[in-house]
């Protein structure tokens, strides 16, 4: 092992903006793939004396105890009213949310929406899992049509409970808003993507071009009551074909 | 140098006030009768003569969102409301508690419960001196009885807010907002310098650099002993405010037999009706707290010992204020309210004749 074990053959390592703090995420959870993304991509930008990062209310909740960076943790929804005020009297600064769906879609929906017609020169992290993971598994406004929850035991009715939201496609609509993408985490291809869509994200940011929002769709292994594989399956057989990934905005116009 | 006299609003001069004090950024919503702090402010177009930003935010709860983020980042943020905006702003006042974090609050106060009235009250005393929001905090509560005190508790709230890590309320009325009387403004002051936020606020999150740990703003503490340690660290700054930053003004106390207790524009109205006793021979003063939180706790038990005869709280309300009047007497003495609600507002020879009755 020693033998391998050798700079020149390293391939991967821990992202140098990592905390040493252990990630809290479920066995398979796509949280801690998207946030070392964000690390490196902050790092490999020379950004971290700019960044300035705010958690949602969440899974990610905690995500100020694995940044190495400057973080606000805001009350649940508001992470883009912070990010507003921050980015108006900062300008230069390089100020991020990340947000999951419960947080961004429903109770946040107002400051979501309005900070995208702003057009506030921020971007916005959207880890959507089609249900709420930190409080055991309720569903969202992401939670996709027959999908059981904590809240929806026998499905998600659309009849009573209305359908899956899907905001990006919603905001993507406002002027204000530069670039939005949809991508995802779960295998090494889908992460090098991922990854570019960070970076350009970041480089809008700081090209002061506007709003760029990038939704990454993950499992929720635990919520779903499924194993990590399966959960990644399922996300691709179902979650997918209603999330489809790919671009939505490039460059302030939408792809056709 | 002359000063500065002008004729304004209350509502502009805290808005004028603000700019001067330095003011990084305000963050509003519309609500009557209080519009006119942002409108002055969009007008005065400040971002041109200091930098301070000026947003109209999606909502009240945006709106304190906004000023939390700005305050994380050492700066001196501020917004405005009236009642029904304050209650919705309550949630961020909490975290901001939580999270130590200053700022200037204003609420020009109508009559509730609900949507209520438009009209002048003083009904939200519970909700600004007992916390508000969920949870044990306080803040600073400073009651302005003037135009001018309107624009000195402009500079004061900041300054106070900045000493203690804590939001300062300025509790006004719709009186106190809508009329118009001179004021002498304060000096223009500069804004702080990234340079200043970092050395003077060392906790804000303004980038991380090499040379000290990341900062993080949060009002999370999973671990019960840990937020217990911090709930009671909380409990001794309040318990230092109430040490340190009383402010109160007595009128003709000194031989007083009866004393009214009013803050604000009940203050003024009974001001006057003293006035009118005293043109009657009848022994009667007033105390009028200008800090509703840190109360004036001392300076009523002194006068108990005084050997007052009767305490009259005086305000827009059901009798708010006057619970805590009792709290510090502690029934060696009689203590009545008088008020008025819903938008009314008591005459002077109405106070009076309620003095009287206690007589």
């Amino acid at each position: 092992m020693s033998s391998i074990a050798k700079k020149e053959n390293l391939v991967y390592q821990r992202p140098a903006l990592r905390t040493e703090k252990e990630y809290s995420f479920c066995p398979g959870c796509g949280h801690g793939t998207v946030h070392n993304i964000i690390l490196e991509v902050i790092e490999e930008m020379g950004l971290q004396e700019k960044a300035i990062g705010i958690t949602p209310v969440g899974c990610a909740v905690l995500a100020y105890e694995f940044m190495n960076i400057d973080m606000q943790q805001a009350a649940h929804g508001r992470a883009p009213a912070l990010a507003t005020a921050i980015n108006r009297m900062m300008p230069d600064k390089a100020v991020f949310t990340y947000q999951g769906d419960g947080d961004l879609a429903a109770i946040g929906t107002a400051e979501t929406i309005h900070a995208c017609n702003r057009g506030e020169n921020i971007v916005i992290f959207f880890v959507n899992n089609g249900i709420y993971g930190m409080t055991g598994g309720q569903m969202a406004p992401t939670t996709l049509p027959g999908m059981p929850s904590s809240t929806s035991p026998y499905g998600r009715d659309v009849e009573t409970m209305g359908g899956p939201m899907k905001i990006t496609e919603m905001i993507s609509q406002l002027d204000g808003v530069y670039m939005s993408t949809r991508q995802a985490a779960h295998t090494p291809a889908y992460v090098r993507k991922l990854k570019k869509a960070i970076r350009q994200a970041f480089e809008n940011q700081q090209a002061r071009k506007g709003l760029s929002f990038v939704e990454i769709v993950t499992n929720c292994a635990s919520g779903w009551k499924k194993t990590p594989t399966d959960a990644n399956k399922w996300l691709e057989e179902n979650m997918f074909p209603v999330y489809p990934l790919g671009d939505i905005k490039i460059d302030g116009k939408l792809v056709k | 140098m002359q000063k500065e006299f002008k004729l304004m609003k209350g509502n502009e001069a805290v808005a004028e006030a603000a700019i001067r004090a330095g003011c990084d950024g305000y963050f509003g919503y519309p609500i009557t009768p209080q519009s006119e702090i942002m409108e002055y402010l969009m007008l005065e177009q400040p971002e041109k003569r200091t930098g301070m930003v000026v947003l109209q935010a999606e909502s009240e709860v945006a709106a304190i969102n906004m000023v939390y983020g700005g305050a994380g980042c050492g700066k001196r943020v501020m917004t405005s409301s009236s009642s029904p905006g304050i209650s919705l702003k309550q949630e961020g006042i909490s975290y901001m508690a939580g999270a130590e974090l200053p700022c200037l609050l204003v609420n020009i106060v109508r009559g509730g419960p609900g949507l209520g009235t438009i009209q002048p009250s003083q009904q939200d005393y519970f909700q600004s001196v007992k916390g508000g929001g969920h949870g044990d905090y306080r803040v600073i509560v400073l009651a302005p009885a003037s135009v001018q005190e309107m624009a000195d508790f402009a500079v004061l709230g900041f300054d106070l807010a900045f000493k203690y890590r804590i939001p300062t309320l300025i509790l006004s009325d719709g009186i106190i907002g809508q009329m118009m009387e001179k004021v002498v403004l304060p000096e223009q002051r500069p804004r702080f310098t990234e340079e200043e936020i970092r050395k003077n606020t060392p906790w804000a999150t303004v980038g991380k650099t090499p040379d000290r740990e990341r900062n993080v703003i949060s009002s999370l503490n999973l671990i019960a002993c840990n937020q217990e340690a911090h709930v009671n660290d909380l409990k001794k700054k309040y318990d230092t405010i109430e040490e340190n930053e009383v402010r109160y003004e007595t009128y003709q106390c000194d031989d007083a037999e009866h004393v009214i207790i009013a803050y604000g524009s009940s203050a003024r109205i009974s001001r006057k009706a003293v006035d009118l006793l005293r043109a009657e021979g009848r022994k009667v003063g007033l105390l009028r707290p200008i800090t509703l939180f840190p109360f004036p706790k001392k300076q009523i038990s002194d006068l108990v010992a005084k050997k007052v005869k009767g305490f009259l709280t005086v305000e827009m309300s059901l009798g708010q204020m006057v619970e805590d009047v009792k709290l510090v007497v502690n029934g060696q003495t009689k203590v009545e309210h008088y008020g008025r609600v819903g938008g009314s507002i008591p005459t002077p020879e109405e106070v009076a004749d309620a003095v009287k009755s206690i007589m």
